[in-house]
């Protein structure tokens, strides 16, 4: 069934009339009248629902992968913890660091809040392929289950860490169907990206409103756009690679195996070569919602919006060359060419974190959870941008590869991007379900979850200096290392309360509803033209789009003119009257 | 320190200090968390990362205090529903801060550059060892004499290395990747299979030294110890001389092989072997 | 307009080929440098293929236009599916395929099944929408 959507002409809300004309051929279609309840769930290709699904599936799994996370840290109180094996252990962060990567940050960040969000801002009614992105999320969910699969076959899931380096995923270092499941999992929920990023691009070109230029663009829907083309250069990388892997697995190739011939080493290569643009698709999403959620709550428009896209386009460029960072100890790559590429992308990405500061600067800023949450983003990743910078300089990079430094930067980075995560739904609530979070429980969620990162991660900074490995299940031999283990575990155990506070804000704002209306923090993205929840198919009436703010422009047609003139200006009143 | 060393090691800290301008006095800084390094890369590398740590505080510090200065300056009065500047654009400022990022990238780069070719530098050896990592130990012999050192989790083997030497190490795998990792000498590789590594130490402080495989390898990764015994170069003549002058073919530490043995049958066990010098 | 669109796809794909080139003549390590020019086919690719249809289709867009008016964009956008059951069922397909990698050859019959009603589905109902 097919319904023929016409673009909304008029730019004044509740009055043209519905402009979204059904003119399909049956009479019997469209969500008011389409199927409910858990057909409605099977077949809706609305991005909408799509998004929801995406979101509320990857936060599944971030609890999930919390769950791994807080077991690893009790293990770690002690040097000599018998809380889990040797095995289990390396199944736990194996399982830990695949779930968390692979099913919740990735998913909840290009394919979550990006489906939902991406139409609405540039005005369209859905994605581009609705019945590919449904697609998308099947293979997301099935792919997920998969991954969890491992756990109830006999021998295990993977145990090889989130990277598998070969040979240990090989037949012999790695039997057992938990290791296949992986493999699999790995390969439904790429294609489920790859799908994900031909339609945010498709999207992004084809369907903007009229007047949408791309530089007129939200910066979140920007993010998306790079975002989906990172996806489409770095997956099918991994996918072939994992297409390798199970053929050495199964069907007696050597690709990566020393016996046949073949070299361990290009799995590093391969796997990293997706492995470090990743980070970016990682990053890019959150960075867009952070970057319109703080000059929303600074009453400002972005500072430097046309930097910050070529910063994102710098960053997207340059992430194609560092895969090697991750492989300096091998002894085998350029050291000085991964070196300073690396180095670089601290640029583009200090120019971020500076308009960030200047959007604030000047301001009249309002701390909302939402902002709270992205101004943590921006302090936690600042941490780990910094120490990021240490890792790229080889000889630094030698003593802290695979200790527990690179845990802590890495955490620092990806418990920011999990602060992101939720500056964005608390930002994003109101519009997806017309209810309110409530702020003071996002305010203990948000401290506790900002003080439980820095008690998490800081000790790891200085116990992985002290010589402490990654993936340790035990260390017997050095017993001093206990004292900053548990300060971690410390950490750790708020995070998960942290967790817990935000099921229960989402509980408590279901039952007792706070009514958001359209636009309840006085935001300036086209979604917040529509109501909330929107309608099927998004809008029934779009205001005039004459700079990258056309629903502030709207609202504000006498606000203070732009600062530094060149721009061009806000919407006049003679065009605001025009449709 | 002899003067043609001095000027050596002054002409080092110029070239640091120009190339990371913020390094003033490499050796009075604080640790900043790492270790010293008890070898001559390692002492660079321990510079580098001060040098590093520098930065990181100066600009780190800088970008912190700007954030809390603009939450505590510009937070909104209540009930003051005006609007603020509308500023979007300021260019000098935003080129100012895209070129000193990367001026400072440069700088970093320049002094990491110094310091990794000191690092990776591979002089004509006085010694060399082979090592080898299995899964779950590690073997070490001496190319050209008897010596031969083996041990997996149950039992530390301890390698033996002279002081004051450049000593090569060439680094093997027998069968999945593992990390050789002496946390004090600030430096760690791969053992990577197919591939062999080579790379330099020279210690400049004798003692005992814990190391431990770095890189996941499987079931008993984190009971992959191994020690680093530094000797004065005399003792360490001595400790050989009575490895080659040993002629038993098994002694008593083949144990130690034997087990290995069991648990990886890739690793050949079937020969003099000695325990390092505990 | 979509040429700043095809401009992006085309800067990056160029940057990824200069890539290539230093890494190439300066790591000789192949593996990277295959990949590097495969990133460098995807940037060029989509981007020629898009400045193609913009020289194509020579037309300004509505959402290409500084000044145009939401009026400009007045009539169908396109025709959308409103729900559809087989994007659930190829995906139920594809799973069986991959548990069949994992468990067992046999299971690649209900998944190919599945995938091939899925397609015959997924075209029958494009065709009934009609005006796709
Ligand atoms: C509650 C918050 C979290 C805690 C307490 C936590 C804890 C840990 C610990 C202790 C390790 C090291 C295990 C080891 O090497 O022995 C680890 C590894 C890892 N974590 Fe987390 N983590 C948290 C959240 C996250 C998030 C949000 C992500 C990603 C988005 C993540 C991704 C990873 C990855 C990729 C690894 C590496 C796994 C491997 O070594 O193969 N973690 N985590
Ligand atoms: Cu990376
Ligand atoms: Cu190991």
């Amino acid at each position: 069934m097919t319904d023929l959507i016409e673009r909304p002409t008029t730019s004044t809300p509740d009055e043209g009339g519905p402009s979204s004309v059904d003119h399909g051929h049956h009479d019997d279609h469209g969500e008011h009248h389409g199927p409910s309840g858990i057909l409605k769930w099977l077949t809706s290709t609305d991005h909408k629902v799509i998004g929801i699904n995406y979101t509320v599936t990857s936060i599944v799994m971030m609890v999930i992968g919390g769950a791994f996370a807080e077991v690893i840290r009790a293990q770690l109180v002690s040097p000599t913890s018998t809380l889990v094996t040797l095995q289990q252990y390396n199944q736990l962060f194996t399982m830990h660091g695949s779930v968390m990567i692979y099913l919740f940050v990735g998913p909840f960040a290009f394919a979550g809040l990006a489906n939902y969000l991406v139409p609405l801002q540039v005005g369209a009614p859905d994605m581009a392929f609705p019945r590919l992105n449904a697609l998308s999320y099947w293979l997301y969910l099935t792919g997920s289950l998969t991954m969890i699969l491992g756990f109830f076959v006999s021998g295990g899931p993977a145990a090889f860490g989130w990277v598998g380096y070969a040979p240990l995923t090989s037949a012999i270092n790695a039997p057992g169907a938990g290791a296949d499941l992986w493999i699999g999992a790995l390969m439904l929920t790429g294609f489920s990206a790859i799908f994900s990023g031909v339609n945010l691009i498709a999207t992004i070109f084809y369907l903007r409103a009229p007047g949408m230029t791309l530089f007129r663009m939200p910066i979140f829907t920007w993010n998306m756009l790079v975002t989906g083309i990172l996806i489409l250069l770095a997956f099918p990388v991994l996918t072939a690679g994992l297409i390798m892997l199970y053929c050495d697995r199964h069907f007696g190739t050597h690709i990566f195996e020393v016996q046949g011939g073949g070299v361990p080493l290009l799995w590093q290569h391969i796997f990293w070569f997706w492995g470090h643009p990743e980070v970016y698709i990682l990053a890019l999403p959150f960075f867009g919602m952070v970057t319109e959620i703080i000059p929303v709550f600074s009453k400002k428009p972005l500072f430097g919006y046309k930097g910050m896209v070529f910063a994102t386009l710098t960053i997207a460029a340059l992430s194609l060359g560092v895969w090697a960072h991750h492989m300096f100890t091998t002894g085998a790559v350029l050291l000085p060419f991964f070196s300073i590429m690396s180095l670089l992308i601290a640029v583009p990405t200090g120019i971020k974190i500076f308009n960030w500061i200047g959007t604030m600067w000047g301001g009249k800023l309002h701390f909302s959870t939402a902002m709270l949450m992205a101004i943590g983003f921006v302090a936690t990743f600042l941490i780990g941008g910094i120490t990021g910078i240490y890792l790229a300089s080889p000889p630094l990079d030698f003593f802290t590869h695979d200790t527990y430094f690179v845990i802590a930067h890495f955490h620092s980075v990806v418990m920011a991007l999990t602060m992101g995560a939720f500056a964005g739904i608390y930002f994003w609530f109101p519009k997806i379900t017309g209810k309110m979070l409530h702020e003071g429980w996002g305010k203990w969620q948000f401290w506790t979850l900002f003080i439980g990162t820095q008690v998490f991660t800081l000790p790891g900074y200085l116990v992985g200096l002290h010589g402490m490995p990654r993936r340790m299940a035990v260390y017997p031999n050095n017993p001093s290392w206990q004292t900053l283990n548990q300060w971690e575990s410390v950490g750790a155990l708020l995070i998960g309360i942290s967790t817990l506070l935000f099921v229960v804000n989402v509980v408590a704002s279901y039952r007792k509803p706070i009514v958001a209306g359209d636009n309840p923090w006085d935001a300036s993205a086209l979604e917040w033209f529509t109501s909330s929840p929107p309608p099927h198919h998004n809008f029934t009436s779009l205001p005039p789009i004459r700079s990258e703010r056309p629903v502030w422009d709207y609202n504000h047609p006498d606000a203070p003119a732009l600062g530094h003139g060149h721009h061009e200006p806000a919407a006049t009143a003679a065009e605001k009257v025009e449709a | 320190m002899k003067p043609a060393q001095q000027r050596r090691s002054r002409r080092r800290a110029i070239l640091l200090a120009l190339s990371a301008p913020l390094i003033l006095a490499g050796c009075q800084l604080p640790s900043f968390g790492a270790y010293g390094g008890v070898s001559k890369a390692g002492t660079d590398t321990f510079k580098l990362w001060q040098g590093f740590s520098v930065a990181a505080v100066i600009i780190g510090g800088f970008t912190f205090l700007l954030m809390i200065y603009v939450i505590v300056r510009y937070r909104a009065k209540k009930k003051d529903t005006s609007l603020p500047k509308q500023t979007q654009y300021n260019i000098p400022l935003e080129i100012l801060y895209t070129i000193v990022p990367i001026l400072v990238v440069i700088g970093l780069f320049a002094a990491t550059v110094v310091v990794e070719n000191k690092v990776v530098a591979n002089p004509t050896p006085q010694a060399t060892i082979n090592v080898t990592a299995f899964q779950w130990g590690w073997k070490f012999t001496y190319p050209g004499h008897k010596a031969y050192i083996v041990g997996q989790t149950t039992q530390t083997p301890t390698m033996v290395m002279p002081a004051d030497q450049d000593v090569r190490i060439n680094l093997r795998s027998a069968d999945v990747v593992h990390g050789f990792y002496v946390p004090r000498f600030n430096f760690s590789r791969y053992a990577q299979p197919g591939l062999l590594n080579v790379f330099t130490f020279n210690i400049t402080k004798p003692g005992l030294y814990k190391g431990q495989c770095a890189q996941l390898c499987g079931l008993y990764h984190s009971l992959m110890y191994f020690n680093v015994r530094v000797l004065p170069t005399d003792e360490y003549d001595a400790w050989m001389a009575k490895q080659d002058a040993n002629t038993s073919i098994v002694n008593a530490a083949a144990q130690s092989g034997a087990v290995a043995a069991q648990i990886s049958p890739r690793v050949p066990t079937n020969r003099a072997q000695s325990q390092g010098a505990n | 307009m979509m040429k700043q669109e095809s401009v992006i796809l085309l800067f990056l794909g160029i940057f990824f080929g200069l890539m290539a080139g230093v890494y190439w003549f300066w790591g000789h390590e192949d593996g990277g440098g295959v990949m590097l020019v495969g990133a460098l086919f995807l940037g060029l690719l989509p981007g020629l293929y898009y400045f193609w249809w913009y020289r194509r289709s020579g037309g300004n867009r509505p959402e290409d236009r500084d000044d145009a008016t939401i009026a400009d964009g007045a009539g169908v956008v396109d025709s959308f599916p409103s729900t559809s059951i087989w994007p659930f069922v190829l995906g139920m397909g594809c799973f069986t395929m991959v548990l069949a990698l994992v468990f067992g050859t046999w299971l690649a019959v209900p998944g190919v099944a599945l995938i091939l009603s899925a397609l015959i589905g997924a075209t029958a109902e494009s065709r009934r929408g009609g005006t796709v």
